[in-house]
């Protein structure tokens, strides 16, 4: 290669390597920022702020869901299978709330530790799969339980 | 060794393979898009969870995924035009510009109407979502840095500087959602596992990325060929092919 | 096929607005881009052939007339 052109890559490849650290570096320290949310494991460690509004999000945990009957005000618990946190909300939930599913909320955490939350997201996973496939899926699982939690966990 | 190369950059003859090209390009690309999107709204299973909404992922994924690869293809086209000046790298940056612009929107307009009824909200501001947006943004800086430059040659250099800058928003944007915690859900389409799809909704989706990438090569074919008309009208080979009357 | 009926296509179970808002913008964006890039390529080449001809026949007119027009012969191709 011409010596002048084999500069030039040298400098384009330090151009490009330097913004890569230094792009790198500001999101490596703002890495709590760009979190989305906090997981209910941060949030029982005491890593979450109290009364001011953050999202925490995790998934539903199977019968914890209580909803109220004369109102919409649900309450349910968050966990991601190692700690887990009491969320309330009061409103319409997305259609693919339910429990075992992944969500998102938004809110306060007050001081007795209740997640109070004003808005609702439902998270979905990557996977893909027809009605029928899922069935049959569910009734692997149901065939072996004792499994179901550690599968549960790897998929959230 | 390099000759070849050199070869490659000669708008002549570019000119010529493009159009050789263009016809197996737009009717392969138009004829496995539509089977893929058809397959995909009318005869692909419904998802166990999301239902029909799912189907907008034949047209997500696949602008999605172009929005990205055709960003990748300018940062090697602006290495080559920085370290070699090879014209047609230039030529290229600029015409699939406003392409990766469009590809690009459509990417963000499709999630946000398939985030509405799946999550819950047209928009959040999660990693995935943002460093989509700042794609966007770049593609537009690309196009208005081009045009705010009147020079040709200084043009080139500085989008070619721009473009290598951005570049490293793309890995953020690939490993957004496993880096942080974002309400995006994690890739579908895996380069080293086997994808969590099922098969009757995966071959569609990889038939209508197949089509879209055709369709953007003729796309790119087109618009590089103009630029290349635009530039070179003063030169002998372009005065003989136009007044040949050949298209 | 995954629908009954074409009404059941259409209606996507409730989904149908939020599925064919998706495909009718995809539609309608690539069309525009495609047939844009189709008319810009054209209008370049009709510009070029427009340019070629006019500094013939001027070129012409040129050759024939007095040769002092000669630096004249440049024609703007926009």
């Amino acid at each position: 290669m011409h010596p002048l052109r084999k500069k030039r890559l040298t400098i384009v490849l330090f151009l490009v390597a330097g913004i890569a650290i230094a792009v790198g570096l500001t999101t490596y320290a703002l890495r709590q920022n760009i979190n989305l949310f906090y997981d209910p494991t941060q949030i029982a460690a005491g890593e979450a702020p109290v009364d001011v509004r953050i999202r925490a999000g995790g998934m539903v945990e199977a019968g914890s869901v209580v909803r109220e009957p004369n109102s919409l005000k649900v309450i349910f618990r968050v966990t991601d299978f190692n700690e887990s946190v009491p969320v309330e909300y009061e409103g319409i939930l997305p259609d693919l709330f339910a429990e075992g599913q992944g969500v998102v909320a938004m809110g306060r955490l007050n001081d007795s530790g209740r997640f109070v939350a004003d808005q609702v997201l439902a998270k979905h996973d990557e996977n893909y799969m027809p009605p029928e496939v899922a069935d049959s899926l569910k009734k692997d699982v149901a065939g072996q339980s004792s499994s179901a939690e550690t599968t549960g966990s790897a998929t959230y | 060794m390099w000759q070849w190369f050199h070869k490659l950059g000669s708008p002549k003859w570019f000119f010529g393979i493009a159009n050789r090209l263009m016809p197996w390009l737009l009717a392969g690309g138009l004829i496995i898009l539509a089977v893929g999107v058809v397959w995909g709204l009318a005869f692909a299973p419904k998802d166990y969870l999301q239902g029909n909404s799912y189907r907008i992922i034949f047209i997500h994924v696949p602008t999605a995924f172009l929005a990205q690869s055709v960003y990748i293809m300018m940062a090697v086209a602006a290495v080559v035009t920085l370290v070699w000046r090879m014209k047609l790298a230039d030529v290229f940056v600029k015409a699939v510009a406003p392409v990766g612009l469009v590809l690009t929107f459509l990417a963000l307009f499709t999630g946000a109407v398939w985030g509405k009824p799946t999550w819950g909200t047209w928009w959040i501001w999660d990693a995935r979502l943002t460093s989509m947006l700042i794609l966007l943004f770049l593609y537009g800086g690309v196009i208005a840095l081009d045009r705010a430059i009147n020079d040709e040659k200084s043009a080139a250099r500085a989008v070619a500087v721009l473009v290598l800058v951005g570049v490293v928003n793309i890995p953020i944007i690939k490993y957004s959602v496993e880096w942080w915690n974002t309400l995006h859900q994690p890739a579908t389409l895996k380069l080293t596992e086997k994808p969590s799809m099922s098969s009757e909704m995966l071959i569609p989706l990889l038939l209508s990325i197949l089509g879209l990438y055709l369709l953007f090569g003729w796309l790119a074919c087109i618009r590089m060929q103009t630029e290349i008309l635009v530039r070179e009208q003063r030169t002998k080979w372009v005065r003989e092919m136009v007044m040949a009357g050949r298209n | 096929m995954a629908f009954d009926s074409f009404s059941a296509f259409l209606a996507m179970e409730g989904h149908g607005p939020y599925v064919w808002a998706c495909y009718g913008a995809f539609v309608l964006l690539m069309a525009t881009l495609m047939v844009w890039s189709l008319r810009r390529r054209k209008a370049a080449f009709d510009a070029c052939r427009r340019g070629f001809e006019e500094t013939r026949n001027t070129g012409r007119t040129a050759a024939s007339g007095a040769q002092a027009t000669f630096a004249r012969v440049n024609v703007s191709q926009d």
